[in-house]
């Protein structure tokens, strides 16, 4: 498999912003890659150095095996994009607007474009104006899903999108991945990103924080315990991986790194067990911990187990 | 109950907020039109030295129904106050009614539009807050006008009656038009519809005007600038003509509320009609978008520029009578090589088209920032369109809609020419006289595209580089200017057709610096960021 971008090092400062700070992304050919990061994290900056329109300050950028600031017409012929926002020219017409940026891409089809307006339930005739956010973003997904892009870059394509909408994208995200395009898809909604992508890349202030498959970044994290034992727990507290232990009585609570669960439930048994419970991680504690904290590391357990409880 | 007192809940607040996000236009605009007036007084004053010369221009005048048409009744002519208010009123009046309509229609329906007064009213902010916030910045903005009007005419040493009379009819008719502008802005969802409703009231009020002071000035009362004239500044004054006027502005102002209380925010009285399915085959080419946005503009300013220029041409046969034997004016009008009065004038009326028709050019210019601004160009630059075809899609409106507008004022110019009794033979010469402005304005697109690729924050300067230019074709002569300032507007570069003869040095090099600017400005364009 080879990488359809390939970003290493990547720095891009606005006056004295440093909005991407040595940003690392690898999204391989054929993959649905979530590109996720707190809001003002340089994802859209990085979106946007991918497409040519602003230039990267340094680090190595490579796009379909091209420089997407020198070989930006060319580079373009193979992909589709979806801004976060789509904005429109008020006094045209969302099918207008679709066929526009068909025609200038070359690949219009208009059987495929009907369908799409079908399945997302979008009037083509309204003027711009007078179209809801979401059937904006409707207008957007529609002009690039209609088309044979090899690479869709899709920037929190579904803002706006009511559940059903999101469904249908969803199915439409997984046809693109069957016949072997890619995506690169940023997104907030969790359930969208555990559905379709097949490896993520968190992103923080300018810099990658992880990359991964979920279940690796899963690994990454730590399961909660709920635990009642024959003896007081407090032996717990000396293990290492161990963090925000709570006992009360022989009742104890306490959330533990994957890499040292093992040690953690030998000592539990060595205690008595009498009941268990346990939590893997949800998706929503993995990226809060990624987004609050920065790091796994060096942080206060304290603060970090907070989330993990709720 | 208190519901009215409630719907105007964090006016203050509100105000306070767009006079802080506006300050820059509401002072350029409130000190642009004080300054015209004050140097269109001092012109007049040195136009019309001596007593004889205003009797002899009044003589010229009072008879002659283009020149009437066109600055409003004859009345005081025969002082330099009443001089003043025939040149400066009709046009002056026109600027503050603009000034009035743009300001409203972006403060409401431009606010509304772009979602901004959405986030204002969920706040503990009344109903009518809005509207009533900008209603009171625009209207201290026509006082301000009118209290810097009449001090200006007082700084000529001109009678306090008149001065503060012409000031009022400033401030009032500036107020009618901000009336006109709140209430087409509740009936459509559109800004620039409104600035269409508005302006065509305003092109109505200027036609009745016109025609009724023609003739017996009956239809002169049923328009809000003939209004204003009929309150005679310099020439009797009276008062009364301005209660119609302050009838009208609680009128509107009434009429607005109403209205507002008939609709959704967002929406208008009128239903918006549904557009096409698919695009037509010209769309889906990047000139065919380019043109398919700038259409309206384009339509818009040619007409604007012909009607401007029959407006010119009628007076042509004229202009002989009215100029003979002031020397002050006919030296104003003199073409370097010399002919007669008429093609003096009509080099003169070709001159001010073509700056007037600048503001196309550069309009048209700016969208390329525009689009960049707004979001609308990131998108297109996705697909396989290389920026500097992108650029050139709206340059090439730009550089021909350059000429189509020169060339609609040309021809309007030659149809008031001919409609005045004067030999349609010349058209051919008449249009050439026109479209020969065009490198000229060239300049001035290529200037806008050097700042949009190289300095694309500054690039809105381009319309202080027209207002200079402007100041120097217009006044420049009457203001004693020295030659090297004059020669430093484009404008004045042109050969004056068709008074002077034609000559292509100046416009190849008017040309190859535009080249040369539009090239800087899309090689910047290449290198730079988008957004």
């Amino acid at each position: 498999m080879t990488a359809a971008i390939v970003v290493r090092g990547l720095v891009k400062t606005f006056g004295r912003t440093r909005a991407l700070d040595g940003l690392d992304l690898v999204v391989e050919a054929g993959e649905v890659h979530g590109f996720l990061g707190p809001n003002g994290a340089g994802k859209t900056t990085t979106i946007r150095v991918l497409l040519g329109l602003l230039r990267a300050d340094a680090g190595d950028v490579v796009l379909l095996g091209g420089n997407p600031w020198k070989d930006a017409v060319e580079l373009h012929r193979r992909l589709a994009y979806v801004p976060g926002d789509v904005s429109l020219w008020p006094k045209i017409s969302g099918g207008e607007v679709i066929d526009v940026f068909g025609r200038l891409r070359g690949d219009l089809d208009s059987r495929r474009r009907d369908q799409l307006l079908e399945r997302f339930e979008l009037d083509p005739t309204k003027k711009a104006r007078t179209y809801s956010k979401g059937n904006r973003q409707k207008v957007g997904l529609v002009a690039a899903l209609a088309s044979n892009a090899e690479l869709l870059i899709l920037d929190e394509p579904t803002s706006g999108l009511d559940p059903l909408m999101e469904s249908v994208f969803q199915d439409c995200i997984s046809e693109v991945k069957a016949q072997g395009r890619t995506v690169l898809l940023s997104s907030h909604i969790l359930a969208e990103v555990e559905a379709l992508c097949d490896r993520v890349s968190i992103i923080r202030a300018g810099r990658t924080q992880q990359s991964g498959t979920l279940s690796e970044l899963r690994h990454l994290s730590r399961t909660s315990i709920i635990a009642e034992t024959r003896r007081p727990a407090e032996t717990l507290a000396n293990l290492p991986g161990i963090h925000g232990l709570e006992i009360d009585g022989t009742h104890v609570r306490f959330g533990v790194d994957n890499d040292d669960l093992d040690g953690a439930m030998r000592r539990l048994s060595e205690l008595g067990l009498r009941s268990l419970i346990s939590h893997p991680p949800t998706l929503e504690q993995l990226f809060l911990r990624q987004y609050r904290d920065g790091s796994t590391e060096d942080q206060a357990p304290v603060d970090r187990d907070r989330e993990a409880r709720t | 109950m208190t519901r009215t007192k409630d719907g105007l809940t964090g006016t203050a607040t509100v105000t306070g907020f767009i006079v802080r996000r506006d300050r820059v236009r509401i002072v350029v605009w409130v000190a642009a039109i004080a300054v015209l007036v004050a140097l269109l007084a001092a012109s007049v004053k040195g136009l019309f030295p001596t007593q004889a010369d205003l009797d002899q221009a009044a003589a010229a005048t009072n008879g002659n129904a283009a020149v009437i048409a066109f600055n409003g009744p004859a009345q005081g002519l025969d002082s330099v106050g009443g001089e003043v208010a025939f040149q400066a009123g009709a046009m002056g009046l026109v600027v503050v009614a603009l000034m009035s309509v743009m300001m409203i229609g972006s403060l409401t329906r431009g606010e509304e539009e772009a979602g901004r007064l959405e986030m204002l009213r969920s706040l503990p902010v009344g109903s009518h807050a809005p509207t009533a916030a900008a209603s009171l910045t625009v209207a201290t903005m026509n006082v301000a006008v009118g209290v810097l009007v009449t001090l200006a005419l007082l700084g000529q040493h001109l009678p306090l009656a008149g001065s503060v009379t012409f000031g009022v009819s400033f401030t009032l008719t500036g107020l009618v038009f901000a009336g006109v502008a709140l209430v087409a802005a509740q009936v459509t969802e559109n800004t620039r519809v409104v600035y269409g409703i508005a302006g065509a009231v305003l092109g109505a009020s200027f036609a009745l005007r016109a025609v009724g002071d023609i003739g017996d000035g009956m239809l002169s009362w049923f328009s809000p600038i003939g209004w204003a004239q009929k309150a005679r500044p310099f020439a009797g004054e009276r008062w009364w003509p301005f209660l119609p006027m302050l009838a009208a502005i609680a009128c509107l102002v009434a009429a607005t509320g109403a209205l507002a209380a008939r609709r959704d925010i967002g929406g208008g009285l009128v239903q918006p009609r549904p557009g096409r399915r698919s695009a037509s085959r010209g769309l889906g080419h990047p000139f065919g978008l380019a043109l398919r946005l700038q259409r309206g503009s384009l339509i818009g300013w040619s007409t604007g520029l012909f009607l401007t220029g029959v407006a010119f041409g009628s007076i042509a046969n004229s202009v002989d009578d009215f100029v003979r034997d002031n020397k002050a004016l006919a030296d104003v009008l003199a073409p370097a090589g010399g002919g007669s009065l008429t093609d003096s004038y009509l080099a003169t009326s070709f001159g001010i088209l073509a700056l007037i028709g600048t503001g196309f050019a550069v309009q048209s210019t700016l969208r390329l920032r525009a689009e960049e601004m707004s979001l609308h160009a990131e998108p297109l630059l996705a697909t396989p369109l290389a920026r500097w075809r992108w650029a050139m899609s709206h340059l090439t409106v730009a550089f021909g809609g350059s000429v189509i507008v020169l060339f609609s004022g040309g021809l309007a110019v030659a149809v008031g020419y001919g409609f005045g009794g004067g030999d349609l033979t010349v058209l051919p010469e008449l249009l050439g006289a026109a479209v020969v402005y065009s490198p000229a304005m060239w300049l001035l697109v290529g200037l806008t595209v050097a700042l949009v690729g190289l300095a694309p924050r500054g690039a809105v300067a381009t319309w202080a580089v027209l207002a200079v230019c402007l100041i120097i074709g217009l006044l420049g002569k009457a203001l004693d200017l020295p030659a090297w300032l004059m020669t430093i507007s484009p404008f004045q570069n042109v050969p004056q057709l068709p008074a002077a003869d034609l000559s292509v040095l100046p416009l190849v090099a008017l040309t190859g610096i535009a080249a040369a600017l539009t090239w800087a400005g899309l090689s910047g364009l290449r290198r730079r960021d988008i957004g």
